[in-house]
């Protein structure tokens, strides 16, 4: 449905009574003067019955100047009498099982919580020591990532005005190695009329010739969304600081059938076998999410393909919609065009609706311009996660110059509005990961932190074959514990997962479970991050493994976040999902640390966890990690290394130095 | 006589006509938006009350609706806020002192951060802001209720800013799900 206007449009006058008046008074016929009295009496009784309707009509109208005060005890008549029953609803949900919370931010510590007084030593304790995010103000969505002459690229949703969303314009910022990153001046901001109301996200793609061009969406100064093209001024400047917005623009404007505000984020394009660029966007109709698709020779002008590349009723808009092959023989990545033997297509959208990423693994026909997913019970917006906590609108690209396919993430907050508003910042970017396609299952992706964020590891310490009995709790001396790279590995007591009874029950799921403190026979177990010398703040990340009532044993890893604050007005979730653990396999986990953000990624990337945290007593030299085990049956013997990560030191690019140190 | 009768008669089935008709009117869609959003809200009447009270609302979308709902937050923490500085500047008493100056801090976040960015959401077409911005305020409201140990001076208004940003949160919720 077309939205085609604005809410405002001019009141519609109610027929004033002279109008009926005048059927009446018969000032025009000419023989009035000459009727019996009698007949004016009838229209006398005539007019009091007009001005009684009308006034019943008008009685509605005068409602307008009634304040509106607390108790409603200001009903006017006319809702009086079309009173129905009031009905309290609760808010539509997409249930439970999905992992979809009913209140998407709230959260927060129960009824009866105040706020925190948080001081500014907590707050700025929050900032990340090397994770992307600009000097201060709000970030979302990554935009246009790309290796140039040199450089890595990376762009993204910005407010140059506040700590909150709003008056998006493009952040800009290079790296030589994805980790040490140089601020540059913006790269778009909002000032045509095609993206007046905000220059939001899109996609890059590198030319044949080694030409970029950027295809992004506007909101124009009508809220319509259209999608523009852009290049670089000076295609030799390797930063690329200076971009050009193309004088025909927009390029693409909304089809018939898709609302205007259902048609955003254009993707990288790839190479059709015709010699075309295509490129897909995201969109619905109906509830039903769709991926429309256009061709072009030269980015200017664009022909839309009849029908969609796919589309999965019930999921609704699709933002941030991907597409990309992976190879099913190389652990390298594929540059985006790439077909044939050997190589599986996925799609990927991020779903306005849950604000969650997902994605499947299928088969492009290339020449019905169709794709189809290998398992349909497992679509795209109805089965697998890139990440199980907080990671939205991701997208990625094919990074030429060491041949993988990265993937970048926003990460949002998860405390208040106001807190971000005090601290001056909000958001993150995840550390940026390497996608392969799982060889061992060939049903899910692997992603890993690219190999780069290894540069900043200073010492460690090793623990091997710690014993951990039921019930207790290790603390491992590592010194400070804010910033750290963990890579570990669990041995459950074979003896116990063979004796173990089946559990008479099967669901289990993260979110729905008491936590790390929900003890089991074989589980949870794990480490505690971001605690204290007296846990009374902790971010348990674990394994939990239960025997179903075949026998046959399911792990789900998780991340908990109920005790991580002793704040309330934070996000008090725990995340996670089932890990497929295969034969032979110890479980392992890797843990980014670094102040409010935790990524823990389980079996080698198989499973993902994005947490954001904000403790208020495990924060500086206060932070402690711990491994523990709260099963009741098993003993679990765990051998970890720990790194401490330097900083990245993220700063603006200063052009007076001949080359910016890193 | 009989030519006369039969003018008024017909005059008056005529009137009688159109204000059934434009009574009938009122069941128009415009109307209809208001019923049926409000139903999927938390408080019927409040949504009701709260969007009649201003004019645009009989030609509004869902989408309507919600931006002259934000407006009423605007509207209400405003008037909050303004009591809440009344208050501080009359000497409140010792255990009202911090509650209230965290409660200015609230109001201010949801007038300066959350009702802007409600707004552009709403008008943009980008719905989960506005869901954040609305969810917020709701907090917001509840933060500064709860930071009162004692007696709370500003329950009647904490407690109208937080249900017309939960009506506002329903609203967003339904523009995302259609």
């Amino acid at each position: 449905m077309v939205d085609s206007q604005p809410f405002l449009s001019p009141s519609r006058d109610v027929l004033l009574p002279t109008s009926y008046g005048s059927l009446h008074d018969g000032a025009d016929k000419p023989d009035r003067r000459r009727r019996r009295p009698i007949k004016g009496l009838v229209a006398v009784a005539s007019g009091l019955l007009m001005v009684a309707l009308m006034a019943a009509i008008f009685g509605t109208k005068i409602r307008h100047e009634d304040p509106t005060n607390g108790n409603v005890s200001t009903l006017s008549s006319s809702t009086l009498r079309e009173q129905p029953a009031a009905v309290t609803v609760k808010p539509l949900s997409r249930g439970v099982s999905a992992g979809v919370s009913e209140k998407t931010n709230r959260l927060f510590g129960g009824e009866n919580s105040a706020a925190f007084p948080w001081n500014n030593s907590m707050l700025s304790w929050q900032r990340t020591a090397f994770h992307f995010q600009p000097e201060k103000n709000w970030m979302n969505d990554p935009n246009g990532p790309l290796f140039y002459k040199g450089w890595y690229h990376f762009f993204y949703q910005y407010n140059p005005n506040g700590a909150v969303w709003g008056n998006i314009v493009w952040g800009h910022a290079v790296s030589k190695d994805l980790i040490h990153w140089l601020h540059l001046p913006l790269a778009m901001v909002a000032d045509q009329w095609y993206d007046q109301n905000g220059v939001w996200s899109g996609s890059a793609t590198i030319l044949p010739d080694n030409r970029v061009v950027m295809l992004y969406t506007g909101s124009t100064n009508e809220s319509v969304q259209v999608q523009n093209l852009a290049y670089p001024v000076d295609p030799s400047d390797p930063l690329l600081i200076k971009w050009e917005k193309y004088s025909g623009n927009p390029v693409l404007v909304p089809p018939p059938g898709i609302n205007k505000k259902d048609f955003r984020d254009p993707t990288t394009a790839w190479l059709t076998s015709e010699g075309k660029w295509r490129i897909i966007i995201g969109s619905k109709i109906n509830k039903t999410g769709i991926s429309l698709v256009y061709d072009t020779l030269d980015f200017k002008t664009y022909e839309r393909l009849d029908g969609i590349l796919h589309g999965v009723p019930g999921t609704g808009m699709w933002e941030c919609a991907d597409f990309y092959p992976v190879s099913e023989v190389s652990n390298e990545g594929m540059e985006t065009s790439a077909n044939g033997l050997g190589v599986r297509h996925v799609v990927k959208a991020s779903l306005d609706d849950d604000r969650h990423d997902y994605y499947a693994i299928g088969t492009y026909d290339e020449k019905n311009s169709k794709w189809y997913p290998d398992n349909p019970k497992i679509d795209v917006g109805i089965g697998i996660r890139y990440d199980y906590g907080i990671f939205y609108a991701s997208k990625s690209f094919y990074d030429q110059n060491k041949r993988r396919r990265i993937l970048w993430g926003w990460i949002s907050e998860s405390d208040s509005e106001l807190a971000d508003v005090r601290k001056g910042w909000a958001s993150l970017q995840g550390i940026p990961r390497t996608i392969s396609l799982d060889k061992k299952t060939g049903t899910n992706l692997l992603q890993w932190p690219v190999e780069e964020v290894e540069s900043l590891r200073l010492t460690s310490s090793e623990f091997n074959d710690v014993q951990v009995t039921p019930g207790s709790v290790v603390p491992l001396d590592i010194g400070t514990a804010t910033q750290l790279d963990i890579v570990a590995e669990f041995e459950m007591d074979k003896k116990a997962l063979e004796e173990t009874a089946k559990a008479n029950y099967t669901e289990f799921s993260c979110s729905i479970s008491g936590g790390a403190w929900q003890r089991g026979a074989l589980g949870p177990f794990g480490l505690l991050v971001l605690a204290d010398d007296i846990r009374s703040e902790q971010t348990p990340v674990y394994f939990y493994i239960v025997k179903g009532s075949d026998g046959n044993l399911k792990t789900f890893f998780c991340t908990d976040q109920s005790r991580s604050s002793v704040a309330s007005d934070v996000n008090k979730q725990i995340y996670g999902s089932f890990v497929s653990v295969l034969e032979g396999e110890k479980l392992s986990v890797r843990i980014l640390v670094d102040h409010s953000i935790v990524e823990s990624f389980a079996q080698g990337g198989r499973a993902c966890i994005t947490s954001r945290v904000y403790p208020t007593r495990a924060i500086y030299g206060a932070a402690r990690i711990f491994v523990f085990n709260n099963a009741t049956e098993a003993t679990v013997t765990t051998s970890l290394k720990i790194w401490q990560m330097n900083s990245a030191f993220i700063r603006p690019f200063h052009p007076e130095k001949k080359r910016p140190s890193n | 006589m009989k030519t006369f009768v039969m003018t008024i008669t017909t005059s008056s089935l005529i009137v009688l006509l159109f204000a059934l008709y434009t009574t009938q009117s009122r069941a128009s869609p415009a109307n209809n938006a208001i019923e049926q959003t409000c139903k999927r809200t938390p408080n019927y009447n409040l949504c009701v009350s709260s969007l009649r009270s201003d004019p645009r609302s009989s030609d509004a979308d869902v989408r309507g609706l919600a931006l002259i709902m934000v407006g009423v937050i605007e509207a209400k923490a405003k008037e909050t806020l303004s009591h809440i500085k009344d208050l501080i500047k009359a000497s409140p008493k010792r255990d009202e002192k911090q509650p209230l100056s965290s409660c200015a801090d609230y109001y201010n976040a949801i007038i300066t951060a959350d009702v802007p960015q409600a707004t552009q959401a709403l008008k943009t077409g980008n719905y989960k802001f506005a869901e954040q911005g609305t969810d917020d305020t709701e907090n917001e409201a509840d933060f500064c209720e709860k930071s009162f140990s004692g007696r709370s001076p500003l329950t009647e208004m904490n407690k109208l800013v937080h249900d017309v940003a939960a009506i506002a949160a329903a609203m967003t919720r339904i523009l995302l799900s259609s």
